[in-house]
């Protein structure tokens, strides 16, 4: 346990003490432990680590660390050698013993567990230049790799806790906010709304206690980086958290997490006790007169709860509806008092520009966004994780230089950003700067940050008709605009995708949308109609097909299609008639098999588990 | 129950705004949401059983309905969509006989469909119990039930 550092120097001290205790040279192991890659069971190879460091008596001799989220999930399990920076991706959950035998006491590298750069084929040694991290920019999100999330002494050895340090003995209040407000540091939750306008605002809003609020009900489907940099550095949001309160004058912060992310959970609250106990949270920080402490809140899964006001009711304890907001949360928010809330990402983002300074922070970005933004890049992509880039960053380089493109050789069809709220960008757009501003010019919008690639095979009417049934389940149903404005949408959507759709539809959509668009009371409703405008306004000849022609070009909408077999790829392998749950798919062995349409229940098994691509569906 | 559930309450101080966390950790407690549970909560937190009934069915992620011994949960996130869980979800509830949201009678197996689990690497995710498995398609989700099937039947034996 550490004791309470009751001074800015003091916290110095501790720093160089703890950053003196390392030996950048001394052999270490890293493995990452976010939830993705937990979820390939990393944990049973962090046992072996250390099983077989003890078997070695070697505990004391190697580093062993876990880490939080490094990005780049799709290639785990992964492990990180120090000093040299090895790289070891999709490690086997019994590899540990391998990797000390042979890479850390005899500097061998395992040819096997490294990656291979599928554009030139070659493989690569160190992390840093894997092309995947080597073309983003890691502000924040890079030091997730650096820590151990359950120890606050490793933070506060890679200089952690400065910028409170700086904050609190060298600045006053208003100087904090100038700051921020000349960074120009706009919530990355979606909005957009510059950060320092807000604080300030809360500063002056007449009412105690004021409050402060981290907003960590993600709940964007496809996007996970507020989670993963919660779980992987939970003392950057919390230190992000306190500098924002001494500029605002609060003396009470909240943390509201989503209840599925019970890692994040875990590791905020530990980071919490823990910051307590070095005197860096709770009664007179760092031996000055200001106090702050943070309650924790978890989320009750309603999407609608990531929206100011809905979140306020829900922290009071009530059922999240948004209210009106002809005053702002400024001025009346949790408790009807002064309430300012940004999100996870932005927090983040604070002790970065108290350190280094507004103009460095203002050097990265856009003319109207500043700095980096992190985007978790899911879908039809080679390279799934979360990548941070500099604001204005092509869409192209996202996809093709850092996500490494479509797999299977199939073709690129769109990008869905900004979740519900947002819309699918055709490939047209693909360079196109990413900022807050220039995607909205387009129909769609940055959002809290998830990109879904989309491919050939994916249905636009499908992929409307999916964010309007997600809307539909998570409009709270306080105003009738979205409540019965969506129903109505995604029952037009449904009957299009059943081949009942009529001559008319499409546009009777973009009349409801404008209804919804001006009428609903949230922002979360007011944008629900994106996702469909969006996908009318770039693959309208879609929408017709399905219309018109009764026909789904994707291939997606189960009513539109037929399954039958290509007999010149078919190699009479019998999986299909294996799969078939109905026994529609059958054939002699090594002849064209069949497909049975009075039979078949359009299920997709037999398309999934041929090897020849010899299934059509049309 | 009443204990169980007074116990929890003062974990928060009594503090009704935590109502919605009380009531999460009595459903851990219960595998629901039962309703003596509900008006216990009610009446020792001094919160009307209307306004916990509201809170109840407005969020998702409780349950006034007994779950099943395998809680499965597809995610549904829009990765996972792309990459086709829809076509998964349909094959759990032909095999299961459910649909999206129910527990079947023997109370073996509840299947519901999740916004995004974060794992999108692995999409489609699926969530048996807390375990997740990866890359999941239509003819791995069938054995995954038999093979939870089988072991269920022997159990039982």
């Amino acid at each position: 346990m550490m004791s309470k550092i009751k001074s800015f120097d003091e916290l110095k001290s501790v720093q160089e003490r703890l950053k003196a205790g390392r030996d950048p040279k001394k052999p270490g192991i890293t493995v990452c432990v976010g939830t993705g890659c937990l979820a390939y069971g990393t944990q049973k190879l962090v046992d072996g680590f250390r099983e077989e460091l003890a078997k070695r008596n070697l505990v004391d001799k190697i580093d062993f660390r876990t880490s939080g989220c490094h990005g780049f999930c799709e290639r785990g399990p992964m492990v990180i050698i120090s000093p040299e920076k090895i790289f070891y991706q999709r490690v086997g959950l019994d590899d540990a013993g391998e990797i000390i035998d042979k890479t850390l006491l005899k500097g061998e590298v395992i040819e096997r567990l490294l990656y291979v750069d599928p554009a030139t084929g070659e493989k690569i040694v160190h992390e840093d230049d894997v092309p995947f991290y080597k073309k983003q920019t890691r502000l924040v999100f890079g030091l997730n790799s650096k820590v151990d999330p359950e120890k606050i002494e490793d933070y506060l050895a890679i200089g952690g806790y400065s910028a409170l340090g700086k904050a609190l003995s060298k600045m006053k209040p208003e100087e904090i906010i100038q700051q921020v407000i000349k960074a120009n540091l706009r919530g990355r939750g979606g909005g957009g709304f510059p950060a320092g306008w807000k604080w300030d605002e809360t500063r002056k809003a007449a009412g105690e206690p004021k409050y402060v609020i981290c907003n960590a009900d993600e709940g964007d489907p496809g996007a996970y980086m507020d989670r993963s940099l919660l779980e992987g550095n939970p003392h950057l949001v919390l230190e992000g958290m306190i500098i924002g309160a001494y500029a605002i004058g609060s003396s009470q912060g909240y943390i509201y997490v989503r209840n599925e992310y019970p890692l994040a959970v875990k590791n905020i609250t530990l980071a919490m006790k823990q910051a307590r106990e070095a005197g860096l949270l709770g009664e007179n920080i760092l031996g000055s007169d200001f106090s702050f402490d943070v309650k924790i809140n978890r989320g009750g899964g309603a999407f609608v709860c990531g929206e100011s006001s809905a979140l306020f009711a829900s922290l009071e304890g009530r059922a999240g509806e948004p209210r009106a907001k002809y005053i702002h949360a400024t001025h009346k928010g949790l408790y009807d008092k002064p309430t300012n809330l940004n999100n996870v990402e932005t927090w983040g983002n604070v002790p970065f520009i108290i350190e280094k300074g507004a103009d460095w922070y203002a050097s990265m970005g856009t003319a109207g966004s500043k700095g980096t933004k992190i985007f978790s890049l899911v879908g039809k992509i080679n390279n799934t994780g979360l990548v941070e880039v500099p604001m204005g960053t092509t869409l192209r380089k996202i996809v093709f230089e850092i996500g490494g493109g479509i797999p299977d050789g199939r073709k690129f069809k769109a990008i869905q950003t900004g979740g519900p709220s947002g819309g699918c960008i055709p490939e047209q757009h693909l360079d196109l700067p990413v900022d807050f501003d220039e995607l909205v010019k387009i129909g769609s919008m940055m959002g809290s940050g998830g990109m879904i690639v989309m491919d050939d095979q994916t249905c636009m009417v499908n992929i409307a008709k999916y964010f309007t049934n997600f809307l539909v389940s998570e409009s709270c149903g306080k105003c009738v605009p979205c409540r019965e404005g969506i129903r109505r949408m995604r029952d037009i959507l449904v009957d299009i995708t059943e081949g009942k759709g009529q001559e008319g539809d499409v546009e009777l959509l973009e009349k409801i949308s404008k209804g919804i668009l001006d009428g609903a009371l949230c922002a979360l409703g007011n944008s629900a109609p994106n996702p469909v405008l969006s996908t009318i306004r770039y693959f309208r000849d879609e929408y017709v097909a399905h219309i018109k022609d009764k026909r789904c070009p994707a291939g997606v909408c189960k009513d539109l299609i037929a399954y039958s077999v290509d007999p010149e790829k078919c190699t009479g392998c019998t999986v299909c008639s294996k799969v078939c749950p109905t026994g529609a798919a059958s054939g002699e062995r090594k002849q064209a098999h069949k497909i049975d349409p009075a039979k078949c229940t359009k299920c997709g098994a037999c398309r999934e588990s041929c090897k020849f691509d010899a299934i059509i569906v049309r | 129950m009443e204990e169980k559930v007074k116990e929890i309450i003062q974990r928060y101080s009594g503090d009704k705004s935590y109502l919605v966390p009380i009531l999460q950790d009595v459903q851990r407690e219960f595998n629901y949401l039962p309703k003596d549970a509900l008006c216990s909560v009610s009446a020792n937190l001094s919160v009307p059983i209307s306004r916990v009934y509201e809170v109840v069915t407005f969020y998702k992620a409780f349950s006034l309905k007994p779950k099943g011994r395998y809680q499965l949960s597809l995610c549904m996130g829009t990765a996972c969509h792309v990459r086709g869980a829809e076509l998964i979800a349909r094959n759990i509830s032909d095999v299961l006989g459910i649909k999206e949201g129910d527990t079947t009678p023997d109370l073996e197996f509840s299947f519901e469909t999740v916004g995004c689990l974060g794992a999108c690497a692995l999409g489609p995710v699926l969530v048996v119990n807390g375990e997740y498995h990866g890359h999941m398609n239509i003819a791995k989700s069938t054995k995954i039930l038999k093979k939870l099937g089988k072991k269920g039947a022997t159990d039982d034996e």
